[in-house]
């Protein structure tokens, strides 16, 4: 019988089964940033061990860093400063790349991974971050972890992991016009909810996964976290091999030649069988947006807020009242038109290079309504840096958003920077629950394009029938 | 890190069955104030717990406010426990408080890693067998036998795997479990750099 991709890499990676399920797996690569990674290289140091492959092994500040410009050590999170300097004082001890501010490689872990091709097909990668998942969409097995297994990472280079089920996600046909890979994954979301991958790996695949470009399938791996999986994988193709070749970090020359080569063989196999098949239609997915505190709390804009549905067995009826109730949202209220205080466009889910140009795409020539705070952060440095090549910075400024520098920012409150209590925020981010971006703040996950029309609108707005807003 | 070594806990249980508790609720990212895995029990639950954000004043409504379940070892909990953030602190700051297991019908996988990797016994049982915990104190978890168990008798058995068990039971440290591997470790390392050169930068 062939094997699913996952098991491809499993098996290839195992160095002992510990029995029970449980395997010891070889770490390729281990990413790091200021909120977790920091105390588990000091936690390392204080114990006395070494990190086993620090040339596989890379450092970025993204979590904590403000992201306004001029920015310094110093953060508007009180305590900000310690993280900051404790891990770039243990990433120099410790001999390993840091991308530290002001290096035009930082930028958040999941963003310049990808872009200098750190993560590579068939490599197993590791981060104490749970949107690790986003970069599966390279084909590899990349998966979040604690403090405390990232420091066993790094002193072993090896995990000691249950082994997760399997689970195939197909979605057939096209996107249509001006559905995004994030409003797919939120449709996903409110499909199987948020532990509708629990215990299991998610392979995205079918023709719509295949038609994305790899900033898409970034997005929607980002987002399997949310539906608690192990991971998210895309397997590499063209597309991937593409975009890869003469990045930083890719193999050049024969090893080029060699690893395209054992690449092209990373896919689940025809007769492979997965321990849950799911399909999912691509027509029937429509611009999305939540209206809860949980990502599952997933709708079409056009829906109207919904009820308690017992039957659906996701929430208990206590749940969904307590999400319209922080939301201050009824059922059957209509979600387009619904005023919002904020707009925000950064984060892993959705800060890229063609996440910025889509949402540039319907900023231009237009301002953000005038109550509204809207907000850009750029993944990375890099597409900072290309984005302002194309004047798309001027777009974003001369619409009314702040133009930052790049970081995770308020995709979540640190206790630095708020959008306020009780403010409504339209946000491309991938996180909806309770106080995430500020005490009391109501989150609206969207698209970029729909947080851009949104942010002109002044409303929650379908962008697909902005000129009839 | 060394942890405390679980054989048999006989403890009140508190009941926080909701689904879809996260990381960010069990401690806010404001709470983590510091590079360190300690001083966090403070923060538990901290946008619930207290009555203003960032304040100490305890909210009474709040379960963990209750003075019934002050000495409180072991959490009720809904499905999903744990999803979000992989933030450890949220497995360090349960058990700097002093939680010791948690009953709920699934995990997010991330958290119940970073449970075992604390000393946290994380036990799976179907949603109507914690309601029905819930009505009755004290609880025990016996980790050897693999079982819960109420005074009146009744008892549930529960899996987890051999690998997470002697970990918990012996307060194992596992780089000192992987290490005892490194000539195995090394040996594989070295044959795959031959296979994939491009992984050893």
């Amino acid at each position: 019988m062939g094997k699913t991709l996952f098991e491809k890499l499993w098996d290839s990676h195992v160095i002992a089964d510990l029995g029970g399920g449980v395997g010891l797996l070889l770490i390729d690569r281990i990413l790091l940033h200021e909120r977790t990674g920091g105390v588990a290289l000091e936690s390392l140091r204080d114990a006395g061990r070494d990190v086993l492959a620090s040339r596989q092994t890379f450092v970025t500040m993204d979590h904590i860093v403000d992201t306004l410009p001029g920015r310094t050590d110093r953060t508007i999170m009180p305590t900000g400063t310690q993280f900051i300097t404790a891990t770039r004082r243990a990433a120099n001890e410790a001999g390993l790349t840091l991308f530290d501010i002001g290096d035009p490689g930082q930028g958040i872990v999941h963003v310049i991974s990808p872009e200098q091709a750190i993560v590579l097909p068939g490599a197993t990668l590791v981060c104490p971050d749970s949107h690790t998942c986003t970069q599966g969409a390279m084909g590899a097995l990349a998966w979040g972890i604690g403090s405390t297994e990232a420091e066993h990472a790094l002193a072993t280079a090896t995990l000691r992991v249950r082994k997760p089920k399997t689970m195939r996600i197909t979605v057939n046909g096209r996107l249509g016009i001006g559905v995004t890979p994030k409003d797919l994954a939120l449709h996903i979301l409110a499909r199987f909810g948020s532990a509708g991958a629990n215990g299991h790996i998610v392979e995205y695949a079918g023709e719509a996964v295949r038609a994305l470009d790899i900033e898409g399938r970034l997005t929607l791996c980002n987002m399997a976290t949310e539906l608690s999986a192990f991971s998210g994988i895309i397997a590499a193709d063209e597309t991937t091999f593409d975009y890869l070749q003469g990045r930083a970090y890719a193999p050049t020359g024969a090893d080029w030649d060699r690893a395209l080569a054992a690449w092209r063989d990373l896919h689940s196999d025809d007769d492979a069988t997965f321990d849950v098949d799911h399909v999912v239609d691509a027509a029937a997915v429509a611009p999305m947006v939540t209206w809860g505190t949980s990502p599952q709390h997933s709708v079409a804009l056009d829906q109207p807020v919904p009820a308690f549905d017992a039957a659906s067995g996701r929430d208990t009826r206590e749940a969904h009242d307590r999400a319209l109730a922080y939301m201050d949202l009824k059922p059957g209220q209509s979600l387009t038109g619904l005023p919002i205080d904020a707009a925000f466009i950064g984060s892993c889910t959705n800060a890229r290079l063609s996440d910025l140009r889509r949402a540039a795409a319907i900023l231009r020539g237009h301002r953000v309504a005038p109550h509204v705070k809207a907000i850009c952060v750029p993944g990375s440095t890099s597409v900072k840096a290309q984005a302002e090549a194309e004047g798309l910075d001027r777009i974003f400024i001369d619409a009314g958003f702040e133009w930052r520098e790049a970081g995770c920012s308020m995709c979540f409150f640190a206790g630095g920077e708020s959008f306020g209590q009780r403010q409504r925020v339209v946000t491309s981010t991938n996180r909806n629950f309770e106080s995430r971006q500020g005490p009391e703040t109501r989150s609206h996950l969207a698209s970029p394009e729909t947080v851009a029309a949104s942010a002109i609108a002044g409303i929650l707005t379908d962008p697909r029938n902005r000129d009839a807003a | 890190m060394t942890v405390q070594p679980f054989d048999r806990l006989t403890a009140t249980a508190m009941p926080l069955i909701r689904d879809n508790i996260d990381t960010d609720a069990i401690i806010p990212s404001r709470e983590m104030t510091s590079v360190s895995k300690k001083g966090l029990a403070g923060g538990l639950f901290a946008g619930w717990r207290y009555t203003a954000i960032g304040g100490r004043d305890p909210d009474p409504a709040f379960v963990m406010n209750d003075p019934h379940y002050a000495h409180a070892r072991i959490l009720l909990a809904g499905r999903n426990f744990g999803c979000g953030s992989s933030r450890e602190h949220a497995a360090w700051a349960l058990a700097e408080y002093g939680f010791r297991a948690i009953l709920a019908p699934s995990f997010n996988p991330i958290f119940r890693g970073n449970c075992i990797r604390n000393g946290i016994v994380p036990v799976e049982l179907d949603a109507q067998i914690i309601t029905q915990i819930a009505a009755a104190n004290p609880v025990t978890v016996d980790l050897i036998a693999g079982t819960v168990s109420l005074p009146d008798g009744s008892a549930w058995p529960f899996a987890l795997e051999a690998e997470a068990r002697e970990m918990l039971v012996e307060g194992l440290d596992a780089i000192e479990l992987t290490a005892k591997r490194s000539a195995d470790i090394a040996a594989f390392r070295a044959a795959d750099a031959r296979q994939r050169p491009w992984i050893y930068l």
